[in-house]
């Protein structure tokens, strides 16, 4: 166990170390200074900001001043935000993306597996039609389009959940609900193939051939073999959560972590982005980790720990 | 059990028996003529096709007919809704709607088809050769792809535009980037399934080089499964091409495109909410027939589900 | 001899693509207490469809039972409610399928899975499920039950796991024992020990057993009664002996004669041309008549009707009427007592 771990970190941290130098090599390669737009600078203040930020070094001392801060975790000062270091507005605003992207990524999971489950059940019936239709939808749906429709319907039209902002957990609903949309919809489709496969294995006529009630072999024997391909796709949906939230944020003006890469994008605020790009990478993986071990749980085929069962 | 008396003549040895014994076996059809047969059955992915022509026609003739242009500020005519003179209403600068609609779905349609067909290119051949040649090829080629796989596509797609300078073509190239490992990676697994099969061998025996092998046997086979992929793709290149529209790192103005439609509309949401209905719908349509098309495909060429 | 399972006329359809598939056409057959009835027929022959069909297993839809009955303690079991059939699956009847490698639940462990059915049908409790379970795979033939009980399906070799599904079936001492080629995707010596486990066990608990095959070597030394299907149908019935050394039907000519024999010089084993027919549209007449060698006119439009050769010996050929040209058994379906594939 200590050692597949330990592998696996091995691994993240290469990975991390690629991504820490290609975004090194794209800021350098981006046009333009950092100080070339908005605010026009006398040559003199801009050769002094450079200098300042150590923009005359050769290049490979550059490198490994920024490798060595970006593995302590610090990328300096915002460009824009003065007197603001990155480290501060990732630590400001990675809560609120935390929180809306987990309350997303429950109701994905959670609505995503009912669907699934209850379209398998009713294969080929009006439910599962139902249920695919939904699925379709969700997935055509862009969740910038679905943020927009549910803010015109529950903030507008009917004034039951605030349009705006991240002020309490009504707050959080519209943006979790359009965040959550095409994971959902996703996990709905998986979920229901995958149920069907399980639901046609002989070990569910073995169930059945039990005496065992119609219930218990849908929900104990067939639902933990099923959600096996849902539990593989738990990365993916981390990215896809993580990436709508760049939209998502920005249409509800809430100050998370993904409307703040997306401003620092618009104003090429090289270190934000720099910042928030190791950041997201480091979630990524740590992600990625974490649903492998969780996967190690529920298939007891898959074992991570070195232990093997005698043959 | 009853019958009718029966003769001598009823226990002589029955004739004709090949024929039946022929009759027995069910009628075979081709593997595309079969699937043609089933995709036709669905209702739903004809639909599609007719709605994503129809999509097609409009994007074309669309701006001409309604005698409007997409791109003219007429700010004294701004956020009109609909009317005779523009049938969509107006934006906040008094552009035309329906005009830009119709541009917009230029823009989106084009970049979904170019982004499809160079992921499939660069795809195929990658695919194919690192399936083909197996080893030491296929191990760097996939490794790399893995490599690029392991990292968000709309990450990677957003940095490579602060980078690169923004027009259409960056926007298109920045998407491939990664795009066309997905496809990379289905060609591969067919191609090394079919390898082993005995007509691939058959014809190595014969003397066939293996750039003929790729092009006369594996491809051809493999092009079910490309196809589905490709028109999954067409949807998934659209919406990132609205996201990040949307976002203001996409298709830049005087430009229109539903996601820059959708943007623009969003402040004025409370008042003018037809500004928005319409790009929202277009974009929903259309990213609704593509993917309905690719499933009709998937089942109708998925030898599995007969 | 008394009757424990009586099927009647039994008929079952498949709805798919818009055609009918009549799997199970008028079949009817009985199993008396202690023995083994073995039912021998290829593929597509509707075995499976009629053993499922017996613990209502088939899945409807897309099947249908189109009539018949199927009478267990006086009563027809497809008459049943679902919930009624629970307390009867497991409990009264139960069933092995054929491959063990998928029909165990992989995510689950071997004693949860044998725990199951002991606690829903004799109301044990976790703990006397366990450890009858452990004293199950110790009838059955698994060293250091205390270890195995705890282990997955994937830590059991594919024997184990036949062994396993046995214990599973057996757990709550059913009535009958429904085998569904039990041993068809094992190895070899592997199939003569799961054989030889379920004879033994027949023994010892009386269990009935229905023995699904397209293997006649299988059923030599296994089953006492033979039912031979082909096409849907029951085409013969008899003892083992009858059907060996005296069959009726030109298709158990064929079987017999497919069978690998021990000392006949014969190279090469003789193969039923042909394929079974469309159960879409099944011929009006006999099944077999489009692979018969001896088809005469009126088997293309009449199914023959069963005829008694003895009296546990029956048969579905017009070639036993006596208008038709008499036949002799074809010399490759003749079995001779040391011919008899022992494994």
């Amino acid at each position: 166990m200590v050692k597949y771990l330990l592998k696996r970190i091995g691994y993240i941290i290469l990975s991390l170390f690629l991504i820490v130098t290609v975004t090194f090599i794209l800021m350098k390669a981006a046009p333009g200074g950092p100080f070339a737009s908005e605010r026009a600078l006398t040559p003199a203040i801009e050769a002094q900001m450079n200098e300042a930020y150590g923009f005359n070094d050769p290049i490979h001392e550059q490198y490994f001043t920024y490798l060595i801060n970006a593995f302590t975790f610090d990328f300096g000062p915002s460009f824009k935000y003065v007197g603001q270091e990155v480290t501060e507005i990732i630590g400001r605003s990675f809560p609120y993306s935390l929180i809306l992207g987990l309350e997303a990524i429950f109701i994905a999971i959670s609505f995503g597996v009912l669907l699934g489950v209850l379209a398998a059940v009713q294969h080929n019936k009006f439910g599962d039609y139902m249920a695919m239709v939904i699925a379709v939808l969700g997935i055509s749906v862009p969740s910038f389009i679905m943020a927009a429709v549910l803010q015109y319907i529950f903030a507008i039209y009917l004034q039951v959940l605030p349009i705006a902002r991240f002020e309490s957990f009504a707050h959080t609903i519209l943006p979790a609900i359009a965040l959550a949309t095409t994971p959902l919809a996703f996990i709905a489709r998986l979920m229901r193939s995958s149920m069907i496969d399980v639901l046609n294995r002989d070990y569910i006529k073995t169930a059945k051939s039990k005496g065992l009630s119609e219930r218990v072999v849908t929900y104990k024997h067939a639902l933990r073999n099923a959600i096996l391909p849902v539990v593989s796709y738990l990365g993916p949906l981390v990215v896809t959560i993580l990436t709508g939230s760049f939209v998502i944020e920005k249409i509800f003006g809430i100050p998370g972590l993904g409307s703040e890469f997306v401003v620092s994008v618009t104003n090429r605020d090289y270190t934000v982005i720099m910042g928030t790009t190791v950041f997201f990478s480091v979630l990524l993986l740590f992600s990625i980790l974490i649903v492998d071990l969780l996967y190690g749980l529920i298939d007891p085929r898959i074992k991570v720990t070195s232990k093997e069962g005698d043959k | 059990m009853e019958h009718r008396q029966l003769k001598k003549i009823d226990f002589e040895p029955l004739q004709l028996k090949q024929s039946e014994a022929e009759k027995i076996v069910g009628e075979s059809t081709s593997y595309w003529k079969d699937a043609w047969r089933r995709f036709r059955k669905n209702k739903l992915a004809f639909l599609g096709i007719v709605i994503i022509l129809l999509l097609g026609i409009m994007a074309i003739i669309g701006g001409p007919i309604s005698g409007q242009n997409y791109y003219e500020n007429r700010l004294l005519e701004a956020n009109q809704p609909p009317s005779a003179e523009h049938w969509f209403g107006t934006d906040n600068l008094g552009r035309d709607v329906f005009a830009r609609t119709w541009y917009g779905a230029q823009i989106s349609l084009f970049i979904g088809l170019m982004a499809a067909l160079i992921d499939l290119v660069i795809g195929v051949i990658w695919g194919a050769v690192a399936g083909f040649f197996g080893g030491k090829v296929d191990e760097i080629l996939m490794r790399i792809a893995d490599v690029l796989y392991g990292v968000p596509y709309l990450l990677v797609v957003i940095l490579l535009l602060v980078v690169l300078p923004q027009n259409l073509w960056t926007l298109i190239i920045a998407m491939t980037i990664t795009g066309w490992i997905n496809m990379a990676r289905i060609v591969r697994g067919q191609v090394i399934q079919l390898r082993s099969e005995e007509f691939v061998m058959a014809s190595r025996s014969l003397g066939a080089s293996n750039g003929r092998l790729l092009v006369r046997h594996l491809i051809p086979n493999t092009l079910g499964p490309i196809l589905v992929t490709l028109t999954l793709t067409i949807p998934s290149a659209i919406f990132t091409e609205s996201f990040l529209s949307f976002l203001g790192i996409g298709v830049q103005a005087p430009l229109a495109s539903w996601g820059t439609m959708s943007s623009d509309a969003l402040p004025a949401l409370q008042y003018y909410p037809n500004q928005l209905f319409f790009p929202a719908v277009f974009i929903c349509i259309t990213m609704l027939a593509f993917n309905v098309v690719g499933d009709g495909m998937r089942d109708a060429l998925d030898p599995n589900e007969r | 001899m008394s009757k424990l399972l009586e099927v009647k006329n039994l008929s079952v359809s498949f709805d798919t693509y818009g055609a009918e598939v009549k799997a199970v056409r008028d079949v009817s057959f009985q199993l008396n207490k202690k023995e083994t009835l073995a039912i021998v027929g290829e593929s597509g022959s509707g075995k499976s469809v009629t053993a499922q069909s017996v613990m209502r297993l088939v899945p409807t839809p897309p099947g249908k039972f189109v009539g018949g009955e199927i009478r267990y303690n006086e009563e027809n079991l497809l008459q049943k409610t679902e919930k009624q059939m629970e307390s009867i699956r497991g409990k009264e009847i139960s069933m092995i399928f054929q491959d063990p490698m998928t029909s165990l639940n992989p995510t689950m462990t071997i004693g949860k899975q044998i725990a199951e059915g002991l606690i829903k049908h004799q109301n044990m409790s976790k703990k006397e499920a366990h450890l009858r379970g452990i004293q199950l795979l110790k009838l059955v033939g698994i060293p250091t039950p205390e270890v195995r009980i705890k282990q997955y399906p994937h830590q059991y070799s594919g024997g184990m796991r036949q062994r396993a599904m046995i214990a599973i079936a057996l757990s709550c001492n059913p009535k009958i024992l429904i085998a569904d080629e039990p041993t068809t995707a094992l190895d070899v010596t592997i199939q003569a020990q799961i054989l030889e486990l379920m004879r033994q066990i027949q023994e010892e608990t009386g269990t009935a057993i229905i023995l699904i095959t397209h293997d006649l070597g299988v059923v030599a030394n296994t089953a006492s009664r033979v039912a031979v299907m082909y096409g849907g149908k029951i085409v013969e019935t008899g003892t083992v002996d009858e059907i060996f050394y005296e069959p009726k039907h030109p298709y158990t000519w064929g079987l017999l004669g497919s069978m690998p024999k021990l000392d006949t010089e014969q190279e090469e084993l003789q193969v039923i041309p042909g394929s079974p027919p469309d159960l879409a549209e099944p011929p009006k007449g006999c099944p077999f008549v489009a692979r018969c060698p001896y088809a005469m006119n009126v088997c293309s439009d009449y199914m023959p009707a069963y005829t008694s050769v003895s009296s546990t010996h029956e048969a579905a050929c017009w070639l036993i009427d006596a208008r038709a040209p008499k036949v002799d058994i074809p010399e490759s379906a003749i079995v001779e007592g040391k011919d008899i594939y022992v494994i």
